[in-house]
Formats: structure tokens, sequence, C-alpha cells
């Protein structure tokens, strides 16, 4: 049993079509990349997936529960939470209490809250901004803090939307270590993102989308030899004449 | 069936004059997503402004209302150029917040200047005249007042759907910073839609001495009915003004007839508060 | 990291001290209205933290908090005009009451947005101003006078001195705060900034927002209409355009904003401002005052919500945060 199933995830908009029939799930322990070019639906998928839109069709399993339809706050406390790809620091609250919103979802007792969210705070370098306000810290700064937030909430599933974007070369390089540390200590991740050197290396498996419907799924190096994927990243020409140099492969 | 035809009709003509209140609370909050608290103090502000006049120089609302529309202009623009300018972009609150300082300001003001004493014009033009068809009664004061009102709404809504400043108020409202990469004078517009909001108020608040006593709190009701008209009909939208205000002018003049005086305005808030529960944005809202 | 005493409790217990020893200082006990004006901050202080817990706490600008007011005001009156009892029993039945009403209501109304939300609030204390004037049980327009009884604590009345009152507001206070304070530091508190600051992170991260929201209703209904049922001892009658007005709501609302909002001592700056402002104007202005007092008042707000939104509490935050922040410069490793 897979810690996340989904199902023929379906997500219209009016007519628009943002998920169309999408299935995969991702395993205990693994690292999962969820990749595609813009607007191919992935944020779409973790609304549904996190319960901030009910899906129109389709089922979602986590941890064996059918959680379709959940409010957001309910997943999380089943254990999946989410990041934005936006950032969402709280923005007049410090960091230490952003981190104990998170932290106070396990730990009712107001030491053992902030004992852990010093533990998380750690874990992302951001202990000397403890006290900073969280609207004040660079970009940077307040991707790490979504991080440790989520964290916090010792999830099961740790879900980052694009958390690398922005981020200088240093600074990714430090993520990549970070999430590699957390696979390591049992967290089971699905991360979307657009910076292949940062994902491609780390992934167990790679899911592709493009216009809502999942076009490949595999292992990162089968992926980026995939014709249909480099169709939909670089279009039907260059796709083609790869094809003809005989580099491209087709996968299923 | 005359009763209900003169309840029917009271309701409409005060439908109107909210109607004017609420248009140009509508444009500003439409505009610039701000709620003027001090919309029905601005009201009071014009009515004094007329009756002084008429008091002291003799003339008479019907001509004044012009005198009261340009000062309330005035007072729509320096309010927005000493308060408003500083909150747009904060909090949603805080210009309510702050224009409700100013009522408070406006308000005991006129309460110390002109005392808490009812003032009535005691001889004007229209005065005491009436209509009469069909047994039903329209007063000529408030008739004036009420289809003075349709136009100055129907003028507003024409300047605002069909000229180009209009347009550029549209673009403003929809997107602020589009607007201006397009060179359109935001800073300006703002200026404009705060001193015309108050203008309509202050063509309304010319009028009303003709029939209507002035005194301090006389804006109050006046203000709250234009906050719930709007947000009834919806944010921005002055059609949705204008038919939520007869909405209003009627439900208040029904229930106070048919049930009780003293639930005139539960009904109207009532009213407000099912409409946004089925509709949270209002009738028209976007 | 151990919790341990801030300097905010000791803030706060020193305060509550030095309230309880000012009637021993000479020329104030005797001095009616210095009383009359301390413990009526004491009050607006306890009044407007009350809202604060869902205005400045959790973000909700609510202007209907007189009705809850109100019906503590109410429930102490109906109990001792109407069924000659202490008011205990009626001030507690109404703090209850209040809670539920505000649950009630709260419920449908926190899913409409910003202005619509304010509104709505606007016309709900109408709506109850209105009824309360009509209903013939709780006097209608007219009220409710309290006729005399024996004084003391028992019935919270008293007539010539001042002190059970002045005492009374202080526990108040003490109530109220100790409450609020409470709740900034437990999980409740951080969720409810949590839900100001973005109600979607918060309930990415677990808290359900809606749940929270209708806590800090509840309680701070509780604590308001406690207010009111002081109110009501004090005042000796209560009447519909008093205690369930749309001005006294504002009330709550404006002392808040004066001092800082979601800060825990911003409610008592803010009354320790208005409340000297509005008593003594109206003591040496007299009939000529016409609300000079409120012209100031207005001005006032205006210069805060204009010019420091977070009230006079801001400015010394603000102060204090640079000085943190120059000290922190050093140990970033950003």
């Amino acid at each position: 049993m897979a810690l996340l199933e989904i199902h023929d995830l379906t997500m219209k908009f009016g007519s628009l079509v943002a998920n169309d029939s999408v299935s995969f799930s991702v395993e205990k322990g693994q690292i999962v990349g969820l990749i595609g070019p813009n607007g191919a639906g992935k944020t779409t998928l973790f609304n549904c997936v996190s319960g901030f839109f009910p899906p129109t069709e389709g089922k979602i399993f986590f941890n064996g529960e059918d959680v379709t339809g959940l409010p957001a706050h309910a997943i999380a406390r089943k254990g999946a939470v989410r990041t934005f790809q936006v950032v969402h620091p709280l923005s007049e609250m410090p960091v230490l209490d952003n981190v104990l919103v998170g932290s106070f979802l396990r730990e009712k007792d107001i030491d053992r809250a902030h004992e852990l969210a010093w533990e998380c705070l750690r874990n992302c370098r951001l202990e000397d901004l403890a006290h900073r306000l969280a609207g004040d810290l660079t970009i940077g700064q307040k991707k790490r803090l979504e991080v440790a937030r989520a964290l916090a909430t010792r999830p099961l599933l740790l879900m980052l939307d694009e958390a690398m974007a922005g981020l200088t070369t240093t600074e990714v390089k430090e993520s990549v270590e970070l999430v590699s540390r957390l696979k390591d200590r049992g967290l089971t991740l699905l991360i979307v993102e657009h910076i292949m050197e940062a994902i491609m290396p780390i992934a167990d498996k790679v899911v592709v989308l493009d216009g809502g419907i999942k076009i490949a799924e595999g292992p990162p190096q089968d992926i980026i030899n995939d014709e249909r994927v480099i169709k939909a990243y670089f279009g039907e020409k260059y796709s083609r004449r790869l094809k003809e140099s005989g580099q491209a492969k087709r996968y299923e | 069936m005359i009763a209900f035809l003169q309840v029917l009709v009271n309701g409409i003509l005060n439908g109107l004059v909210y109607a004017l209140v609420a248009t140009g609370l509508s444009l500003i909050w439409g505009v610039m997503d701000v709620i003027n608290f001090a919309h029905g103090d601005y009201l009071m502000v014009a009515m004094y402004t007329s009756f002084w006049i008429g008091a002291l120089l003799g003339v008479d609302p019907v001509l004044s209302w012009i005198v009261s529309g340009a000062f309330l202009f005035l007072i729509g623009a320096l309010t927005y150029k000493l308060i408003i300018r500083y909150t747009v972009g904060r909090s949603a609150i805080s210009a309510l917040l702050a224009t409700f300082g100013l009522s408070m300001f406006l308000k005991n003001v006129c309460l110390y200047l002109f005392s808490p004493n009812f003032r009535l014009l005691s001889k004007t033009v229209l005065g005491g005249k009436t209509i009469e068809t069909g047994g039903v009664i329209f007063p000529v004061p408030q008739l004036v007042t009420a289809l003075s009102a349709l136009v100055v709404i129907v003028l507003v809504y024409y300047m605002v759907k069909k000229t180009r400043l209009g347009w550029a108020i549209q673009a403003t409202a929809m997107d602020k910073e589009a607007a201006e990469l397009m060179g359109i004078d935001t800073e300006r517009i703002y200026l404009l839609v705060f001193g015309l909001g108050g203008s309509c108020v202050g063509i309304a608040g010319g009028l009303l001495p003709s029939y209507l006593a002035v005194h301090p709190e006389v804006g109050l009701l006046f203000g709250l009915l234009a906050f719930v008209i709007v947000a009834m009909g919806g944010f921005g939208s002055i059609p949705g003004a204008l038919f939520a205000a007869l909405m209003v002018g009627l439900v208040e003049s029904f229930s106070g007839f048919f049930i009780a005086p003293v639930f005139k305005y539960v009904a109207v808030f009532a009213l407000y508060l099912l409409v946004v529960m089925v509709r949270p944005k209002g009738l028209f809202g976007w | 990291m151990k919790r341990k005493i801030e300097r905010k409790d000791w803030l706060l217990f020193a305060l509550i001290i030095l309230f309880a020893l000012l009637p021993a200082i000479p020329g104030i006990r005797e001095n009616s209205l210095t009383m009359h004006v301390i413990l009526m901050i004491f009050l607006m202080a306890s009044m407007s933290q009350s809202w604060n817990i869902v205005g400045g706490y959790c973000g909700q600008v609510s202007f209907g908090h007189s009705v809850f007011f109100g019906i503590g005001a109410y429930g102490a009156a109906m109990a001792v005009v109407k069924y000659g009892m202490t008011p205990w029993p009626g001030a507690l039945a109404g703090a209850f009451l209040a809670a539920g009403i505000a649950v009630l209501i709260s419920w449908p109304v926190f899913r409409l947005s910003g202005h619509y939300f304010a509104i709505a609030t606007f016309a709900i204390v109408e709506i109850f101003n209105r009824l309360f004037m009509v209903w013939y049980w709780v006097g209608g327009a007219i009220g409710l006078d309290y006729s005399i009884t024996e004084q003391g604590i028992v019935n919270f009345v008293w007539y010539q001195s001042k002190v059970g009152y002045y005492y009374g507001a202080l526990v108040l206070l003490g109530l109220v705060f100790g409450v609020v304070r409470w709740m900034e530091r437990h999980r409740i508190g951080y969720y409810l900034r949590a839900v100001r600051e973005g109600q979607e992170t918060a309930e990415a991260l677990g808290v359900d927002s809606t749940k929270a929201k209708l806590s800090a209703m509840a309680v701070s209904a509780f604590l308001a209409a406690l207010c009111g049922a002081f109110f009501a001892q004090y005042n000796y009658r209560v009447d519909p355009p008093m205690v369930m007005s749309l001005d006294m709501s504002m009330k709550f609302v404006l002392v808040t904003i004066l001092g800082g909002t979601g800060t825990l001592f911003g409610p008592l700056v803010g009354a320790a401002v208005l409340v000297p402002l509005q008593e003594y104007s109206r003591a040496l202005l007299g009939g000529l005052g016409g609300g000079v007092d409120l012209i100031i008042f207005g001005l006032l707000i205006i210069l805060v919500v204009v010019k420091q939104p977070k009230g006079v509490v801001g400015i010394f935050s603000y102060l204090r945060r640079r000085m943190v922040e120059r000290e922190s410069v050093g140990k970033e490793n950003d």
C-alpha cells in the first residue's frame, strides 16, 4: 500500500480542465518529482491533494484512507503537508512563531512545541533569525521558513511546490542536501520542480504532466530521454530532430 | 389599494434619493475598494451648507445644490489627498477606520458649531406643494429631489460607461497597475472619483432641506443605508446600487407601514444579511 | 528553550499591583472624579481587550460587540430589576448567552469577506438595537432603572464610595488581561494570529480556522458581556441606545486601534488616552463641550490609522525591533 495514491484525478474549473484523469502513487520513503511545463496542472494537483479544492472527479488515498474532498486542515492533520509556490510567510509574526504554528499541531504543551520548533529552525538553518519578523526575510530565507514550518507538523508526506525557485545556486545545493537528509530520516516527499539539476539527482521516480494529463512516469534517467517529455518542453520540431538522430527513446 | 400605491410611491421616492447617495459610495468603493464611513456625514455637511445658504442668503435649495455639490467635491478631494491616499493598499479596514475618525470629526464639529437642534427652512420654493393623481399624493419636494437624483445617477453612469474619463476610471478600478502602465494618472483618477462621490452626496444633500430637517445625526442613517445598499448591489455596480436602493426604499416603506415604524430598518438590515448569505458578493458584484 | 516568565508578565503583574495601591494615595480615593476616571479606564480597557481577541489577534474586525456588551448588561439588570436578585446569576447567564449568540451569528457571517463582513456586523447591531427598543419584557425604549438596594459585593452596588467599583473593575481587568495573556502563550493564540496573517497558510498547517474563529468569538463575547454587566451595576440603569448601539461598538474598536491591535497592552494604552480625554473634557467644558473630546478623538484616529496603524504600542515595538535587529545582524550568517 503506497503512502499516497491518486486515482483518475480530474479537476475542472468551468470548462477548463486543469487535471485530466491523473493517476500515480508515492511509496513510503520515496522522493517523487512532479515536473512539466508551465500550466501543466502541477499546482492544481497539489491543491486537490492537500484539500484546498475538492477534485471534480477521482479519488485520493493517503495512508490507506480516502481523503478525497477533506478540508485542508484535516489533511494536514493526517500528515500530508504542502508548501506554497508563492511563499506565504505569516509576515507580522516572528519566524519562531511561524514555526510554532506548525509545531502546535503535534505538541499541545508549550515547552515541547518550542523544542520541536527550535529543532526545525536548526534543521533549516534559521535559528539566528528566530526573532525577526517573517515578512522581513529574504526570499531564500522565506522559502526555508516554508519548509521549517511544514516540518514542524511532523508530516508523513511533505509536498514541496517549487521550493527552489528564486534561490541562488548555493542555496539550491543546500536545499537539495536538506531534502536528502529528510529522506534519510524517513520522510516521504512529493516535489514540484522546474530546476532539473535539483530534482533529477535525488528523485526515485518522476511524474510528468503536460496540459493536465500525465504523459510519462518513471525513473529520472528514462524521463529525460522520453520523446513525449522532450516534445512537451521543447516542442515538436526539436523532439523530432532528436528522434531522427537516434537520441530519443520512447518509454512506457 | 390607495394605501398600497402611496406606500409604493413613498418607497420609490425615498429609494431614488438613497440611490444617489449610494452611487457616490459605490463609485468610491468600486474604484478604490474603500468604504467611506464619513459618507453619511458628507450628506450632513451638504445639508447644512444648503440650509445656511437658504437661511442666511435666502437662496433656495433648488439652486444651492450647485454650491453644496461643488463644496462636497472639494471635501471629497481633500479627504483623498490628506487621508485616503495613505491607506490605499493597506488593509481594507484602515480606510474604513480613518473615515470613521473623519465622520466623528465632522459630526462633532457641526454639533459644536450648530448645536444639536433640528433645523428646517421655513420657506422654500417647493415646500408644502403636492401633486395628486388618482388619490396618490406626490409631495413636490420629494418628487423633484427624487427625479433630480435619477438624472444625476444616469449622468454619472453614462459618464463612467461611455466617456474616455469613464474608461480610465474603469481601468483603474480593474487593475491599478495595468492602468498606470497605459499612461493613466491613477492618482488623479482617485482624487477625481472621491470628489465625484462627494458631489453626488453633495447634490442630494443640497436638495434635501426642501423637506428634511438638518441636524448633526442626520447623516448616520443615510450613511448606514448607503453601505447596505452598495454592499447588496455589489461592489462597484451603479445599476446594482440603484436596484438595491429601490429595494431598500420599498422595504423600508412597506415594513414601516404594514408592520410597524420601528421595524423599518430591522427589515432593511435583515434583507442585507439575507442577500449576502445567498450571494456573498452582493447581487451584481464581481 | 524553557518556558520562562517573560517581561510582559512582570509588567502586567506590576501594573495590577500598582493599580491596586493607587487608592491608598492621599487625594485619589476621596476625589470621586479621579476614581471614576480610573475605573472607567479599567472598564474601557477590559472591553477593548475582549474585542482585541477577535479583532486584533484574529484579525476579524467586527463592529458588533455592543450586542454582547448589551446582553451582559441586560442580564445583570434583569436579574436585579425584574427578579429582585443579585446581579451575579444574571451576569453569568448573560455571558453564556452572549457567547452562544456570538457563535450562532458568526458562523454564517465569517463566510463573508472584508467590507461585506464589516457591514454585516453593523447590520446585526442595528437589528438588536431596534428589537430591544420594542421588546416589552426588557423595558423597551425606556430600559431598566435600578431602585435602591442594600449596597455591597453581593448586590455589587455602592452609592457613596467608588472603592467597591474600583476594585471590581480592577478584578475584571485582571481577568480579561489574564485570559488574553494566557491565550497569547498557548496554542490558541498562535492559531488566531496565523488565521489573521494568512488563513490559507494556517489551514495548510493544520489549523481549523473556522473552529479557531468561533472559539475566539465565544471567549470574546463572554468577556464583553461581563463588562456590560459591570457597567449596568455602575450606571444603575440600562437602555438600548446606551448599551446596544453602533456608537458603543465603535468604542470597543477605536480604543484598541488607538492603543494597538493584537497587542496585550494596546487596549490599556488606548483607554488611558481616550477615557481621561472624554471624561475631563465633559467635566470641564460641560454643556458647551458639544463633543469637543470627540473632535479630538476623531483627529487622533485619523492620525493613528494614517501614520502608525499599529497604534501607540506599535511605536514602542518598532523601536524595540530595531534594537533586536542591530544585535542579530552580527550573528546572522546569511
